[in-house]
């Protein structure tokens, strides 16, 4: 019963959606505003509505419902609770109720916070948001309804693919897929801004706000990624170039280079029809991170769920997404007036730098991914692109875009002061000089390893040295500068912090890279392995029964000159209902560096293959990611975006605003 | 001339769209073989240590049966074990093994811990067999006629989509030829 309800649900939210797409956007072309207002309730609607389907989903998982053909794929009345939760997005006709439960909630909180937004804007960038959500529920009940039933019901259900049993894996579908559908609003209000013929200040305060919000949870969710693959698979690698991977780069890549540009629109009102591209291309990235994954046309080491028959209907809403979105483009933007001109050495220019470089690093990522396709479709043979390409092209890419990164905040808007600002960041191109020569120093270690530690130190230090600057530390009274530190905007932190933390991500992925130590060895218990100057030592192993796997948990003793630092436990887990075996690696962290201990398969002899990996400065990457995610939410949590909505706030209160 | 700047983004989507569109026509994973219908290369591999039956060419004339590439080493074999263990097993066909540059000792560890659904193996630890086979890369999957020739070759890990819509009914067909 629960399960129809849910259907019964997605299919009326379908109605919705079609209503929601249709007549506000009628409405807006005829200045109709009955029609106009139809959008606000039909977003409300859909969001209940789609939620209401999630909850059916959730249920059934919840109690193992094995009449519904979804649960019996994707779970097992052994497994835990929380991987019965996790497993409802953990599967792909799951995962795309997820997506379209964000979507729906994105759009209803256009309706809730948009209030002052200019009723036709309103209406249309509703519109859109509707349309888009009419594409993926017809997606959904087309070719992946979670809600078909099974007649006569399994006694159990085959189980949840193991690696996806991992609490790391389980939180990282959502958070990538509130980046993915968070771009959607970007694109609506660039789609709406196109229609109406009209971008300003105003409208870039208002995408700025949703591309931020998406952008941290993209950085969030690719993070995550990143830190599940480094332990779990087991290799000890933490970015592979997988085609996988590279999808939820290039959305990342384009959405960080638009949030930059949208400042320039807000606050100079200039590069906007550029800005407009970058939405449209943003969100038509994630749409083929969705494609990607799920039609099969790449080969990846985890695609998981692979059907060509969903994969022609996403090529289907790309081409009515992307191919209306950019018709629309060609035709409207030419039209939109130009804005504020400045000089190419300015707070502008450098931004331009920065879009420049992270569309070309998009564009870099987006041609290795594709090209084995490509090729193939021109006969040309069967190749694989693998990380030599990307480390290449990347790379080079990425070192002017750290470099410039820091000098950009330092310039002030329309004309800057290059000499100046490079003068007055003396302190941190000090401090990268100083800590490439200890690097040197120290490990000896390949040029490009050093001038990753520069770049790192110079982000990380620069950044600091920017918000010195902006607060006059030590060139006015501590008490003045205090003050001034206190009335910083919010978004002046969120960036100092966003910056500083991708050069502490720069010096983890730098150390990892280049400075790491790796033992394989057949090891039986007692016996002793050296790694990095840590005497690792096996002590045995431990078989058990849990929930749904057979566990061998190895025991190994960490040393370090002959004093105890840790225990560690990695297992290896053997999934009977799957048949499928996971390694779940044991990690010491320092905070500076990890060791890093995967159990493999046992030979006859008793001997036990042993992983043991020293990883300097790895854990860094992750603490940048999880920082630039903070960085952008605490530039969210500016006043600036609040203050546009005066009108609500007044309306609350049931008072007059009192001006600010 | 500014007006061509503002379509470019959609013409080059429409090339990117187009290369999806053909590229679903084609299965990354499918390599054509030269071999399809041609009779199996003669070859004749040793056992596993410990083991009694390897595998020659004339194992596999008589009846319609499958060989698997596989390897210790290889995660997509692991993948796609239970499919194998369960075309063996249950659908009845004879599944024969070509185990792939591996070590001995590995592929009969991981034959216990996985389970061995083979009717025989034989072990190619350097690989020269795969080469007239035209082995890529493992894990790869042929069916044999009755006649011991190639009626189909899958790259890549199977999927039970394909057992079903490709090999199960191959099979129906070349067991009543």
């Amino acid at each position: 019963m629960i399960p129809e309800l849910g259907h019964y649900a997605l299919v009326l939210a379908l109605f919705v959606a079609i209503v929601q797409s249709t007549l506000p956007m009628v409405g807006a072309a005829t200045r109709n505003d009955a029609w106009m207002a139809v959008a606000r309730p039909c977003a409300y609607a859909q969001m209940a509505l789609v939620l209401l389907a999630y909850a059916a989903l959730t249920w059934a998982h919840a109690v193992s419902d094995f009449s519904v053909q979804n649960v019996v794929s994707n779970s097992h009345s052994l497994k835990p609770m929380l991987y019965k939760i996790s497993g409802v997005w953990g599967n792909h006709e799951g995962s795309m109720i997820l997506w379209v439960v964000m979507l729906s909630v994105f759009g209803a909180a256009v309706a809730l916070f948009g209030r002052n937004l200019p009723p036709t804007l309103k209406a249309r960038v509703l519109s859109v948001q509707g349309l888009i959500g009419v594409g993926f529920l017809l997606f959904v009940l087309v070719t992946s309804n979670p809600f078909i039933r099974v007649i006569p019901p399994p006694l159990d259900g085959r189980d949840l693919n193991p690696l996806l049993q991992d609490p790391g894996l389980a939180f990282h579908p959502p958070f990538l897929y509130a980046g993915y559908v968070g771009f959607s609003m970007a694109f609506s209000f660039a789609v709406a801004a196109l229609i109406e013929g009209r971008v300003d200040p105003a409208w870039a305060r208002w995408v700025r706000p949703w591309t931020l919000a998406a952008w941290s949870a993209l950085t969030m969710g690719i993070a995550m990624g990143s830190w599940w693959a480094y332990y779990e698979l087991g290799w000890g690698g933490w970015w592979y170039w997988d085609p996988v991977e590279n999808a939820s780069l290039m959305p990342w890549l384009a959405g960080t280079a638009l949030l930059h540009s949208a400042v320039v629109v807000e606050k100079r009102d200039a590069l906007k029809t550029w800005t407009i591209l970058l939405a449209i291309i943003t969100f038509s990235l994630s749409l083929m991170g969705t494609f990607l994954v799920r039609s099969g046309i790449l080969t990846s080491v985890h695609a998981f769920a692979v059907d060509p028959a969903r994969g022609v209907f996403i090529l289907v809403l790309l081409v009515i997404a992307t191919g209306g979105s950019l018709l629309l483009y060609s035709v409207r933007a030419p039209n939109l007036k130009a804005g504020g001109l400045f000089a190419p050495v300015s707070r502008e220019g450098t931004l331009v730098l920065n879009n420049l470089l992270l569309s070309t690093a998009t564009a870099t990522v987006f041609i290795g991914t594709l090209y084995p396709l490509f090729l193939d479709v021109l006969n040309l043979g069967k190749v694989s692109v693998g990380p030599p390409f990307f480390n290449a092209t990347f790379v080079p890419l990425a070192i002017p875009m750290v470099a410039a990164m820091v000098v950009g905040p330092m310039m002030a808007w329309k004309r800057g002061d290059l000499p100046g600002a490079l003068t007055r960041l003396w302190f941190a191109a000090l401090a990268a000089l100083a800590s490439a020569a200890v690097a040197l120093w120290v490990t000896g270690g390949p040029w490009l390893a050093l001038v990753g530690v520069a770049l790192g130190v110079w982000a990380l230090v620069g950044s600091l040295v920017e918000l010195a600057e902006r607060v006059r530390l030590f060139r006015i009274p501590l008490r003045d500068t205090w003050v001034r530190t206190a009335n910083l905007p919010r978004s002046a932190w969120g960036m100092t912090i966003a910056h500083a933390s991708m050069g502490i991500a720069i010096l983890g992925m730098t150390g990892t890279s280049a400075w790491q130590a790796e033992v394989i060895k057949a090891m039986r218990p007692g016996e002793t392995a050296e790694v990095a100057g840590y005497a690792v030592t096996f002590d045995g192993v431990r078989q058990s029964e849990i929930d749904n796997f057979r566990s061998d948990m190895g025991a190994f003793t960490v040393r370090r000159n002959g004093a105890v630092i840790a225990s560690l436990s990695p297992e290896r887990r053997f999934y009977p209902v799957t048949r499928m075996t996971t390694t779940e690696a044991a990690i010491h962290t320092t905070w500076v560096s990890d060791v890093y201990v995967a159990l493999g398969d046992p030979n006859e002899a008793g001997a036990w293959t042993v992983r043991l990996y020293h990883h300097p400065l790895v854990p860094w990457i992750w603490i940048g990611g999880v920082g630039m995610m903070l960085g952008g939410l605490v530039s969210l949590s500016d006043r600036r975006f609040r203050v546009g909505a005066p009108e609500r706030r007044a309306a609350r209160a049931g008072a007059v605003q009192p001006a600010e | 001339m500014r007006r061509l700047f503002y379509i470019l983004p959609l013409l080059l989507f429409f090339i990117v769209g187009a290369a999806f569109y053909y590229g679903f026509q084609r299965d990354p994973r499918e390599i054509p073989s030269v071999l399809i219908d041609k009779p199996v290369p003669e070859f004749a591999l040793p056992p596993l240590p410990g083991r009694d039956k390897g595998l020659a060419s004339a194992d596999l004339k008589g009846d319609v049966q499958l060989v698997n590439v596989f390897a210790s080493w290889c995660i997509p074999c692991k993948a796609e074990h239970p499919i194998i263990t369960r075309l063996a097993r249950e659908a009845g066909v004879p599944v024969r093994a070509i185990n792939h540059k591996d070590k001995p000792a590995d592929a009969l560890a991981w034959l216990k811990t996985n389970g061995d659904p083979y009717a025989s193996i034989g072990a190619d630890a350097d690989g020269r067999v795969s080469i007239d086979w035209g082995v890529y890369g493992v894990p790869e999957t042929f069916l044999i006629d009755r006649q011991g020739r190639i009626r189909y070759k899958h790259v890549g890990p199977l999927t039970p989509d394909v057992v079903q819509d490709r090999i199960l009914p191959l099979v129906k067909e070349l067991r009543k030829g």
